[in-house]
């Protein structure tokens, strides 16, 4: 009888099962690289309708993040200024600016202005932006040196795991509460024990059940 | 001592006569003549419960579980019921093939391949319901321990999770077992077949099997091993399944003689499947000479000790959970019976402890028409105990207020229906393309195997018939 199969296919099986379990390395290399919100969320920066630089804003004229946040020492969201807030200056500054057309539209048609929405989290994932400033968790911590974007990028990746991250070993991101809002504000030599007189102090102790976010 | 020196001849156990040439063709003629007619209309008719079952799935997935029938207090409804009862039926291959294997009972070859087919195609079946009853399937991966962003891990303490593990090695090794067996009769086939596409695609599965004295002896060793392996498996699987309910603290569930329970009761209703499945197939396929009436009241034998250590079983309850003394024990079982599932209880109660008591007649081990019919009211009992299992005590648990009646919506009947769709169509394929019996294991229990069979001369011997005639 004749042979059913040439010679080469004794090493079809070998090589077969050499490149699957390539092939399943690929697709394990693949989620955990292309998958993760490092590479999914992290660099996200929209262009706004105003070009706003918080570089300008921040750092050259100093203006203090809580100005415009208003709210994020007393509530859940940080708050996204208003029109008036905006006005507060530039009824006076740069009035002719060509840039702040789409604010004086905004401010004489009593329209809010569109921002894009950048720090976006899972609407089953509860946050509060107080909880965390209030114990010396700083703006950058999270956001980034927003102080040196000129337009605003995510950082940080937002995941569970990254909040856990911290919620575990809040240790190396606490700063004292004076210094929340200072871009660049950098730890101590003596951090650790800085970190563990505040935590101790403060009673800090960072939820890590299911629904402290998950409500 | 007695006059009578002589020995029992036991039984040979396959009849007929046959030859181990004859044994080839009686097995791989169904693979290699033309389909018969009834194969496509059964064919079709399981095509369409299958299509039926995966139109139930897609509804369930996109609607979410509420199509079900399950309420407040019921969380677990029908896909509970039938995935263990799926899961139970698929016990008897691997007792079949490594527990007899291991106890040398040679007539486990002339039942092993198919029993073992049923199997993995029950535990396919099975594998569906807790699969889809998650809800959100397109996160279903969260019971593996993956890395992942939200640094969540599998709850290693629970039961589920054990349970996954247990029923995929399950299936692995049953494929496993259940493909080795396979190479020397896909080796027959690829010698046989008269077509060239079919003899690659046997040749391919046959991993080049020539039938050498060393492929052999690596084949023993490995069939030996996996044997080994599977044999506690089949103790396991249903162990763990009856976890599920046994780690709960709910009245009814939270008992130390589920393990033994539901492994006995998953013994009893594989036998039933099988028994089932080998008297159509044995009649449609004219394979009585291998798959005798022996073979028929050795399962039946199998299928009333396993009933009795069911209805032992729940006598047991019962009595314990009088001597327990815990009120809502009591509760749930006298619930159980007397309840507003007593009807479900009855059933169970008929179809599994009264039901299999006519194996006690010989006359009945024998018959086919009182085996096929028992068989089959045995998976419904059995079927009916998962459910009364699950939902009595869930029903009427510690609060009267959530007390309420669960009925299954047409969803979960259909999805049901829809599994012997997938079984079925399995199964069907697996009659029509794959050698049904173990051609080459069965040949070793022929008489002819037996080295002394052929006196010096090299004559065969006076045929049976008259050796137990001058006993």
């Amino acid at each position: 009888m004749a042979q059913l199969f040439p010679k080469w296919a004794n090493n079809v099986p070998k090589r077969l099962l050499l490149a699957l379990n390539l092939l399943l390395l690929a697709v394990i290399f693949g989620f955990w690289y292309y998958g993760s919100p490092k590479h999914t969320q992290v660099g996200y920066a929209p262009s706004q309708p105003i070009d706003f630089s918080h570089r300008l804003h921040a750092s050259e004229l100093g203006i203090d993040c809580q100005y415009c946040h208003t709210s994020v020492w007393e509530s859940a969201r940080a708050s996204i200024p208003s029109t008036e807030t905006c006005m507060t200056c530039h009824s006076q500054i740069a009035t002719d600016s060509e840039k702040l057309e789409l604010l004086w539209d905004s401010w004489n048609n009593d329209r809010p202005i569109e921002w894009v929405h950048i720090h976006k989290l899972a609407g089953f994932a509860y946050f509060n932006h107080s909880a965390h400033v209030n114990v010396g968790i700083g703006c950058a911590t999270c956001h980034g040196r927003v102080d040196r974007m000129e337009v605003v990028m995510q950082t940080q990746p937002l995941s569970m795991g990254w909040c856990l991250d911290c919620h575990n070993n809040p240790d190396p991101y606490i700063r004292p509460v004076s210094e929340v809002t200072n871009m660049a504000w950098e730890p101590d030599d003596n951090h650790y024990q800085f970190a563990q007189m505040i935590i101790s102090k403060k009673s800090i102790n960072p939820p890590i059940y299911c629904n402290a976010c998950h409500r | 001592m007695s006059t009578n020196s002589g020995y029992v001849v036991e039984k040979p156990l396959v009849k007929g006569n046959h030859t181990f040439s004859s044994i080839t063709a009686l097995v791989a003629d169904i693979v290699e003549k033309p389909t018969p007619l009834w194969w496509y209309i059964a064919f079709g008719i399981s095509n369409l419960l299958l299509g039926l079952l995966f139109a139930m799935l897609a509804y369930l997935i996109w609607e979410g579980t509420g199509v079900w029938g399950l309420n407040n207090t019921v969380a677990w409804g029908w896909a509970i019921i039938n995935f263990v009862w799926w899961v139970g039926i698929g016990h008897a291959g691997t007792l079949i093939s490594a527990i007899l294997y291991l106890f040398r009972q040679g007539w486990r070859t002339a039942i092993n391949r198919f029993a073992e087919a049923m199997t993995i195609f029950a535990v396919m079946c099975a594998g569906i319901f807790p699969a889809v009853h998650v809800g959100r399937i397109w996160v279903i991966y969260w019971i593996f321990p993956l890395p992942n962003q939200m640094q969540m891990w599998p709850n290693f303490n629970s039961p589920l999770l054990w349970d996954v593990f247990a029923v995929s090695t399950y299936f692995t090794v049953s494929l496993l077992f259940w493909y080795v067996g396979l190479v020397p009769d896909f080796a027959t086939l690829r010698d046989r077949v008269k077509s060239k596409l079919g003899a690659k695609i046997y040749g391919f599965f046959a991993l080049g099997w020539t039938g050498g004295n060393r492929q052999w002896q690596h084949y023993e060793k490995s069939y030996l091993l996996l044997a080994g392996l599977a044999t506690p498996l089949v103790l396991s699987v249903h162990t763990i399944v009856s976890f599920d309910f046994a780690v709960s603290i709910i009245p009814g569930w939270h008992t130390t003689i589920f393990p033994p329970y539901f492994v006995a009761g998953a013994i009893f209703s594989g036998f039933a499947m099988v028994m089932t499945l080998m008297l159509i197939a044995r009649k449609i396929y004219g394979l009585e000479d291998i798959m005798t009436d022996d073979h028929m009241e050795k399962m039946n034998i199998i299928i009333l000790v396993t009933g009795w250590m069911v209805g032992f079983a729940y006598i047991m309850e019962f009595f314990i959970a009088w001597y327990g003394g815990v009120e809502y024990e009591k509760f749930a079982f006298v619930n159980r019976a007397f309840g507003p599932y007593a009807w479900a209880y009855w059933i169970m109660m008929f179809c599994n402890v009264v039901a299999p008591n006519f194996f006690w007649f010989k006359k009945m081990r024998r018959s086919v028409a009182v085996s096929f019919v028992l068989s089959i009211v045995v998976n419904i009992g059995m079927w009916f105990e998962r459910f009364v299992i699950t939902v009595t005590s869930l029903a009427q648990d510690f609060i009267p207020g959530s007390w309420a009646y669960y009925s299954p919506t047409w969803v979960d009947v259909l999805t049901y229906v829809g599994t012997f769709g997938l079984f079925f169509t399995n199964f069907l394929l697996f009659l029509r393309f794959m050698p049904m019996v173990a051609i080459a294991e069965i040949k070793m229990v022929l008489p002819q195997a037996d080295p002394h069979y052929y006196d010096e001369d090299g004559n065969e011997p006076e045929p049976v018939e008259q050796i137990e005639e001058s006993k």
